[in-house]
């Protein structure tokens, strides 16, 4: 137990004293978040559209400017010639345009059917996406007011609603993801480069030449970075609730339950890159390429699941962070019992265990 | 207090340890001595039961190094060659944790370590990494010896260290013997061979002599001459020219050679002027460790 202790002790010294280290471990989180949050959004503001409008009766007008009242959307131009369109969007100034057709007013009033066309730079869907989401809101919005106006029988109604987040917002989206990178980075990184440091620097050899026993070496090793993960943890939580509003709905218990468990599969992790390689830079290499990559990427932190080929979709399955996200979004956005990510929470646990077996079988008592 | 037998240990095609037995009796400083690559790293990592042999046992206090390396792992000390200390720790940090790795407290064995740590305790709050090589040497020194182990292993302690250091640690070595510690030297210097009880000459994983330091001199077979002159450079070429020249090694700023039978060192002198060199000069000279080495190792 003193062999212990002090071990832990050391490592948290060597941790504080190396600045960068400790740089890492407590600033990068929360800067994490915060960019996450705030600088990266991807809310859209004032998004930048033109309007083609050749009947330029009430109704078009109305619409128009809604459009530009509503915060999202800023009337930049007004076209006169459809020709315009394509030459607006390849000066790439504009996101969206709106095409009213001749004698809009007209149209609506006989029943015809009035159409509108929006126009939208495709090149990044996600933005594509919200933007027609924003656009077909306004003009719900507006239909439905006519509606009531005109009483009119065969109006559509059309209703987008998004559910758990309504506005859109994207540190909903981000928080749970930035918080299995955070803890991805700092267990697995941390602990591969932490381990592997001493075996570049001659110290293992001493060490396991000792009377310490491998598993107490690891444990040591591994219990500093386990405090600064849970330390971590709750910086971004309360980050997340009191400076972001992200609300935590569900239980806190099942939250710190969950994020414990991802905890020991990044620790594992971790362990298991530092028995395969044996230098501090292949550590991260290892750490940054084979564990931040699939996690940025499967996580459906920058692209949804749902986009992905099947292929892609099942080799995520395999990716402990997307099961971690998938849970606290659960927990914390959608607030829901245990029954809903009682799946995400056992897929952990499994690969906790299968992993620190994995990697204290691997864990040599010997050089080499 | 060693036992090795038939001990083989090679990566890949390189033989680091090839059939290697010897003993070492309890209490002897024993020096392994040869250049680098002759396989005494790999000889210590496997008596100190970090590497598996290939073929052959080693046992440690009767102990054997695979089977028993847990409790071999309580009794021995080991300095590997790279002073493996936390540079990002303190000189005491350093000590205070090797000594709770091995279950003990720098108070215990205080007395064991004294006269070397004694040297480096005014800079105790100075980190490991900031000591110059010397002070790193007798700190991982003090590491290895804070639990009083019976066995001590010391691979190459004086690489990369001043002379006076070195010689320093050479006299905290035999100090250390008269506390009933069995020491194992790897040390490249043979000038550092002769304060050994007995040494192993060592070379491509084999011992090619093992003795006291004294027996190895007294048994050179040839007469050693000291070579001197003017144009040194110049001279060593004429000397491996010259018919009746059987060894010839540059050693230090002198020509170390020995001489067939049928020349005489009156011959080589001729023969060297009639080259033209000045201030020629032949002595008869002792040899040391380094020239048996030679003489063996060719």
């Amino acid at each position: 137990m003193k062999q212990f202790q002090s071990f832990v002790l050391k490592e948290f010294k060597q941790i504080f004293r190396d600045r960068r280290t400790s740089l890492i471990l407590l600033v990068l989180p929360i800067v994490e978040v915060l960019l996450l949050g705030y600088a990266i959004t991807t809310e859209l503001n004032n998004a930048a559209i033109a309007v083609f409008d050749p009947s330029k009766d009430a109704e078009t007008r109305q619409i128009s400017e809604r459009f530009q009242a509503s915060r999202y959307f800023t009337v930049v131009r007004e076209l006169t010639d459809a020709q315009e369109i394509n030459d607006v969007f390849q000066n790439g100034d504009i996101n969206m345009v709106l095409v009213f057709p001749e004698r809009f007013s007209e149209k609506l009033r006989n029943g015809e059917g009035a159409d509108i066309q929006f126009f939208i730079d495709g090149t990044d869907p996600n933005q594509a996406s919200m933007l027609n989401g924003y656009a077909s809101g306004i003009l719900a919005s507006f239909q439905a007011e006519q509606a009531e106006l005109f009483r009119q029988p065969y109006q559509i109604r059309t209703e987008t609603r998004m559910l758990y987040n309504p506005q859109g917002e994207s540190a909903y989206n981000f928080v749970p993801g930035v918080m299995g990178l955070v803890l991805m980075l700092i267990c697995a990184m941390m602990t591969s480069v932490a381990i592997v440091r001493e075996k570049e620097t001659g110290t293992m050899e001493v060490l396991l030449a000792s009377p310490m026993k491998p598993a107490q070496i690891i444990l040591s090793k591994m219990a500093p970075y386990f405090v600064i993960s849970v330390t971590n943890l709750i910086t971004i939580l309360l980050i997340a609730t009191f400076i972001m509003d992200v609300p935590i709905r569900g239980s806190l218990f099942w939250l710190s339950v969950v994020s414990l468990c991802f905890v020991f599969v990044a620790l594992a992790l971790g362990l298991l890159i530092s028995t395969i390689v044996d230098t501090q830079m292949a550590a991260l290499l290892v750490s940054g390429i084979g564990l931040m990559m699939p996690v940025m990427i499967f996580s459906g932190l920058i692209f949804p699941l749902e986009s992905m080929p099947w292929g892609l979709r099942w080799i995520s399955d395999f990716i402990p962070a997307r099961w971690y996200i998938s849970a606290v979004r659960k927990i914390m956005i959608e607030g829901v019992g245990v029954e809903y990510f009682a799946k995400e929470l056992g897929i952990i646990i499994l690969m906790a265990v299968f992993l620190m077996a994995v990697a204290w079988k691997k864990f040599k008592i010997r050089l080499s | 207090m060693v036992e090795v037998n038939d001990l083989s240990k090679s990566y890949g095609a390189v033989n680091a340890v090839r059939d290697l037995s010897f003993s070492v009796n309890r209490g002897e400083l024993y020096g392994i001595i040869g250049p680098d690559g002759a396989g005494k790293t790999t000889l210590f990592r496997i008596l100190t039961t970090l590497l598996l042999a290939d073929r052959g046992t080693a046992r440690i206090a009767g102990l054997d190094v695979v089977r028993d390396y847990r409790r071999i792992r309580q009794l021995i000390g080991y300095m590997p060659g790279k002073f493996s200390l936390y540079q990002d720790l303190t000189v005491e940090e350093n000590l205070q944790f090797f000594a709770s790795v091995f279950n003990t407290t720098i108070e215990e064995n205080y007395y064991l370590v004294e006269d070397i740590y004694k040297q480096i305790e005014p800079f105790r709050n100075r980190l490991a990494g900031k000591l110059s090589g010397g002070m790193k040497q007798k700190l991982a020194l003090s590491c290895a010896l804070i639990h009083k182990p019976k066995v001590l292993f010391l691979d190459e302690p004086t690489t990369g260290v001043d002379p006076v250091s070195r010689k320093e640690f050479w006299g905290m070595l035999l100090k250390l013997k008269q506390q009933d510690i069995t020491i194992l030297v790897s040390t490249p210097y043979m000038d550092e061979a002769k304060l050994c009880d007995r040494i192993a000459l060592m070379q491509g994983g084999r011992f090619l002599e093992v003795d006291t330091p004294q027996h190895i001199i007294d048994h050179y077979p040839e007469t050693l001459w000291s070579v001197r002159a003017k144009e040194m450079h110049r001279l060593l070429g004429d000397l491996r020219s010259f018919p009746g020249t059987k060894t010839s090694f540059s050693f230090g700023e002198t020509y170390h050679i020995t001489l067939g039978k049928s020349s005489s060192p009156e011959s080589l002198q001729r023969y060297l002027e009639e080259r033209g060199h000045r201030n020629v000069s032949i002595q008869p000279i002792s040899p040391s460790v380094e020239d048996c080495f030679m003489l063996l190792s060719k």
